[in-house]
């Protein structure tokens, strides 16, 4: 049986794929452009001189922090999905787990870069000395084969491994919350460090609990 | 299923004919307004990046040739737009755009402890107490990035002259203001307010540190520690403490803030030290403020901030790896 939609399919025809309301492609579109807004920002930021007197530092924490957005953004895919009764908002996982992709390759590429000036000595002694550097670098190295088979050729491909290897995405967030933690203990500033991990807390604490309930 | 009929909906929740009658007018109204507050901020923002040079009270300085480093000077706009000052918040742009709100006015600072002639100063006659000097130091901070800033005060040494320590006095511990309705971050539990840091009386007594009032000519913005403010310029940043209300001489050495935070991670002595890494990042080098953008790597730091010759000293014999 088709999805329930509000506009009726006449008999014969399939109905169209919606999300609330909205067809399928143009929530694509629209979830495609919404993913390029921070993009965006740091561009018109650049060119309007916006970037503040350590505009390496501003991009930095800034590419952090929308990586961050974009992976709870796609950990929240699954709970509205079900919670929302809307099945077809799978159709938007892939794109925003490529967008965490995207934008956590540019903040290693801000410090690759702009910290560490390729200097691969440097860098390697950084992720063995420090604990901060490398519970991030281990968090974008478990994105590297989740961006890699996010195909639909890999998913057929894996079959059922797909799911399982994919479920790495859960390390990740706590890789990147204890990454974002050491980040702040160290001035004791924490309050973005609760919001962040409150929020994936639930994200996670709602698939423990679902899994439980249903078994 | 349950069909709500016409007989269910109250009047009360129809909107009524002369507001839906108004309805293109309100969204209208509604968008204006949205559109209006957008224009105020981008147009202060303008008028902003317009007005970046030096402002506020003349307080000029003679130069002193002995303290000048020749490296360029950072922005009036970037030095008070890109501060630590956790009393308005932990953002770099907080204290520029919350410092406002702290009274400067009437002012005094506490000189207590184990001095003969303990005082409380008024910031005029601290004003007056010496010539004022204006010296070109290197800040360097903590956190990897530096500032070249054109200071305007004299050495610490001419009032600890004034008061005259006793010969307990080991230690010069400097508390720095708490106005609770002025500052959002001493609302929140970063550190144990008020900040407090501290320095041995012979780096007190250092002709380089200097008790600041001046900015490129004129009064210390607030942001940057209004009315008066410590610089220490061989140290990291945050042992120069900002809008200073207490100084107390002791024989033991204070507590200061972020040794109580995180002691292992901010040492007493925070001296600059290009071989001693912080935890989490390295300290060899450095990006300056200004100078160093998205195409150049970041400079080396120099022991003692590039103070070695005046200052190294202070410190012979002494192991800067435990004692940092």
């Amino acid at each position: 049986m088709p999805p329930a939609s509000p506009s009726r399919p006449l008999p014969g025809q399939p109905a169209p794929l919606r999300i609330a309301g909205i067809p399928l492609a143009a929530a694509k579109t629209l979830f495609f452009l919404l993913g390029l807004v921070p993009l965006a920002r740091w561009i018109w930021l650049g060119m309007t001189d916006g970037l503040g007197a350590n505009p390496v530092e501003f991009l930095t924490r800034s590419s952090g922090t929308w990586t961050f957005i974009c992976l709870l953004v796609t950990l929240a895919n699954t709970p509205l999905r079900v919670l929302l009764r809307q099945p077809l908002l799978i159709r938007l996982r892939r794109m925003s787990g490529l967008f965490t992709f995207f934008y956590a390759c540019l903040h290693v590429m801000t410090y690759v870069w702009w910290d560490q000036w390729f200097v691969i000595d440097s860098i390697v002694a950084d992720v063995i000395e420090r604990p901060f550097i490398a519970l991030g670098f281990v968090a974008f190295l478990t994105l590297v084969p989740l961006a890699v088979t996010s195909t639909q050729g890999w998913m057929r491909r894996l079959g059922p491994r797909w799911r399982a290897l994919h479920r790495l995405v859960y390390l990740t967030g706590l890789f990147a919350i204890l990454h974002f933690w050491l980040h702040r203990a160290g001035k004791n500033d924490l309050q973005d460090v609760f919001i962040f991990g409150g929020v994936l807390a639930v994200l996670l604490g709602w698939r423990i609990w679902r899994r439980f309930r249903l078994l | 299923m349950l069909i709500r009929r016409a007989s269910d909906i109250l009047p009360s929740e129809i909107t009524p004919q002369s507001v839906y009658a108004q309805r293109r007018r309100l969204m209208l109204q509604a968008a204006a307004s949205a559109a209006a507050l957008g224009l105020t901020g981008w147009a202060n923002r303008q008028a902003f990046a317009a007005d970046a040079g030096p402002s506020g009270a003349a307080l000029p300085g003679a130069r002193n040739d002995e303290f000048l480093v020749m490296d360029k000077p950072a922005s009036w706009r970037d030095i008070t737009q890109y501060n630590n000052f956790y009393e308005f918040g932990t953002g770099k742009t907080d204290p520029a755009r919350y410092a406002g709100a702290m009274s400067t006015r009437p002012w005094t600072l506490d000189v207590e402890g184990e001095v003969l002639r303990p005082r409380t100063f008024d910031i005029d006659d601290l004003l007056k107490l010496a010539p004022m000097e204006e010296r070109i130091y290197r800040l360097r901070c903590v956190e990897g990035w530096s500032m070249v800033i054109p200071w305007v005060g004299y050495s610490l040494e001419k009032l600890i002259s004034k008061v005259e320590p006793t010969g307990n006095a080991r230690y010069v511990e400097f508390v720095t203001a708490v106005q609770p309705d002025a500052m959002p971050g001493v609302r929140g539990r970063v550190i144990d307010w008020p900040y407090v840091e501290a320095l041995r009386l012979d780096e007190a007594r250092h002709p380089l540190t200097m008790l600041v009032f001046g900015l490129y000519g004129h009064v210390l913005p607030n942001q940057n520690g209004a009315p008066l403010r410590l610089a220490v310029p061989w140290k990291y940043g945050f042992k120069s403490g900002k809008s200073l209300v207490k100084i107390r001489f002791t024989e033991k050495q204070p507590q200061t803030s972020w040794v109580k935070t995180a002691a292992h991670e901010y040492g007493f002595y925070a001296n600059v030290n290009p071989n001693v890494d912080h935890p989490r990042w390295s300290q060899a080098t450095e990006r300056r403020i200004g100078e160093d953008g998205f195409f150049k790597p970041k400079r080396q730091t120099l022991m003692f901030n590039g103070y070695a010759d005046q200052v190294a000293s202070l410190y012979q014999g002494m192991d800067l790896k435990a004692n940092y």
